[in-house]
């Protein structure tokens, strides 16, 4: 038990040590960076915390992170689910899904603006383009591990297709649905930051250009503590609903 | 060679009325020779049918037709003299692998599927009763809330069973539903078997390559061989229950049909 709290805090502890010497070392030479010391910034959090802008930003980062999650979802799920079934689509699109995949969302960014306009738009398209892809696959993976017996068992009840996808295929992917939405979400969470530092008025990437405009420089790394704290949030959130469906399973 | 013996050859109940024939019915996957050819067979009502046979005889594929999980590629298959199309609502399937859902607990496996829209239509007090009953019978009552992960593979078989007696099956279809067990564990389940269809009236055809579960549980032996597959040995089995009190009788049986694997190798078999 002491090491499973003891460690980590040390750890953290440490780190924040590291931190201080860092920028008093560097602050002798270059003196505004003693304005990015922990004790400033944890300061600036403490103030941050009760002033209700902070939370409107938080506010509309994690409802951009839903939407662009959800239609994620209602992409990499159907299509997913088609890539483990039709080894015809599975052919025809996995080079292309592969060669998608591993561009940098961001490359998009230009265009989406152009397309989409300048607002949330470009920036849900962003998001959900670079989550699909963890989703899709595994999903896709999901398919294709299914037990052939449950499929049978569902022929032999002279399952209608809705009685299979719905009560066979779709809980029997969960797991790996879930796993994805978890890899989904550590990447929705990290292309959010530059993606909301671009063209839109709030959220925590915007928050972090206009500390850095305003010379706030505590408040700047407040923001990246409370950046960091929320998605470490998020990713235990999305580890326990996973384990809890496993738990069930 | 031994020509099939008349199947009509009258036995004493179980049931003289058909649950389930099968005429001249034959299957070939596309591009390949016939698995099974001409095949006739008739299940009587509340029978324990065993179909007994070497591994690749296609007895796991005559059982999927008769099921109606496969199309005969000829012949007819009729389930209580209706033309069967697709597996029939009063049929139910018991697989080698329990094949249970493991994100549903004991209960709602043994439910599952009752509620789908080609079942008779039923209420839900109605389901629930019979699922109870059937888990009941089965040994399972208590462990209802438990999940799949957390049984044993006996335990997993009858969860597997109970879900096919709540469907109250006039036929149950039984592929190796014990081989995957140990000894102790497929004995338990060969008598468990044998007490559940009786006391639900329903028939089964039981697909084994097991000489001795065919002895203790058949009312009825087909032997299946041959390439393709054809069957070509029946026994009546009236040996009272429990059989292992009759270790002569069943020896005897058990030597019989040895002899008729035997002879069904030396003469590779090809049917006239």
């Amino acid at each position: 038990m002491p090491s499973r709290i003891l460690l980590p805090l040390g750890g953290l502890a440490l780190a924040a040590l590291l931190w201080a010497a860092g920028t008093a070392v560097l602050a002798a030479n270059t003196p505004i960076l003693a304005h990015f010391a922990p004790l400033e910034a944890f300061r600036a959090l403490g103030r941050l915390v009760l002033d209700p802008i902070l939370w409107e930003h938080i506010l509309v980062s994690l409802q951009r992170v839903a939407v662009g999650l959800l239609f994620a979802l209602a992409i990499g799920i159907p299509a997913g689910v088609l890539t483990g079934i039709s080894r015809l689509f599975a052919a025809a699109t996995t080079p292309l899904f592969q060669f998608l995949r591993m561009i940098s969302p961001l490359s998009w960014m230009p265009i989406a603006v152009m397309v989409l306009g300048v607002g949330d738009a470009p920036v849900y398209f962003l998001l959900a383009f670079a989550a699909v892809w963890p989703i899709l696959l595994n999903t896709a993976a999901g398919v294709t591990q299914l037990d052939r017996n449950w499929l049978l068992l569902a022929r032999s009840l002279s399952a209608t297709r809705g009685e299979t996808i719905f009560r066979v295929i779709l809980p029997g992917i969960t797991a790996h649905i879930l796993s994805g939405v978890r890899l989904a979400i550590g990447i929705i969470w990290i292309i959010l930051v530059p993606a909301e530092m671009l063209g839109v008025s709030a959220g925590l990437g915007y928050f972090i250009l206009d500390a850095r405009d305003r010379l706030a420089y505590p408040d700047l790394m407040a923001a990246i503590l409370i950046i960091g704290f929320l998605g470490f949030l998020l990713d235990h959130g999305a580890r326990w609903l996973y384990q809890r469906w496993l738990h069930r399973a | 060679m031994n020509a099939p013996q008349s199947l009509a050859s009258g036995l004493a109940p179980p049931g003289t009325e058909t649950a389930l024939s099968a005429e001249s019915v034959s299957f070939a996957y596309a591009g390949t020779g016939p698995i099974f050819d001409q095949v006739s067979l008739t299940i009587r009502r509340r029978e324990i049918l065993c179909l007994l046979g070497g591994s690749g005889c296609g007895k796991s594929t005559l059982l999927r037709v008769l099921a109606g999980l496969e199309t005969p590629s000829a012949g007819r298959v009729r389930f209580l003299g209706q033309p069967l199309a697709r597996p029939h609502p009063r049929s139910a399937l018991v697989f080698q692998q329990a094949s249970l859902l493991p994100w549903l607990n004991v209960f709602d496996n043994a439910r599952f599927g009752l509620d789908f829209k080609h079942q008779p239509a039923t209420d839900a007090d109605t389901r629930r009763v019979r699922v109870q009953a059937a888990l009941d019978a089965v040994g399972l009552s208590g462990r209802e809330q438990a999940w799949p992960a957390q049984l044993s593979g006996g335990q997993a078989q009858r969860v597997a069973l109970a879900r096919a007696l709540a469907r109250e099956p006039e036929l149950l279809f039984a592929d190796e539903p014990f081989s995957a067990l140990d000894a102790i564990t497929r004995a338990e389940m060969q008598s468990l078997l044998v007490e559940v269809v009786h006391r639900w009236h329903a028939a089964v055809l039981l697909v084994t390559h097991d000489i001795d579960e065919a002895i203790l549980v058949a009312d009825r032996i087909l032997l299946m061989s041959g390439q393709p597959g054809r069957i070509s040995h029946e026994w009546p089995v009236d040996i009272p229950h429990p059989r292992e009190r009759h270790p002569a009788t069943l020896t005897a049986l058990r030597l019989q049909i040895l002899a008729a694997l035997r002879e069904n190798t030396a003469a590779i078999p090809t049917h006239p």
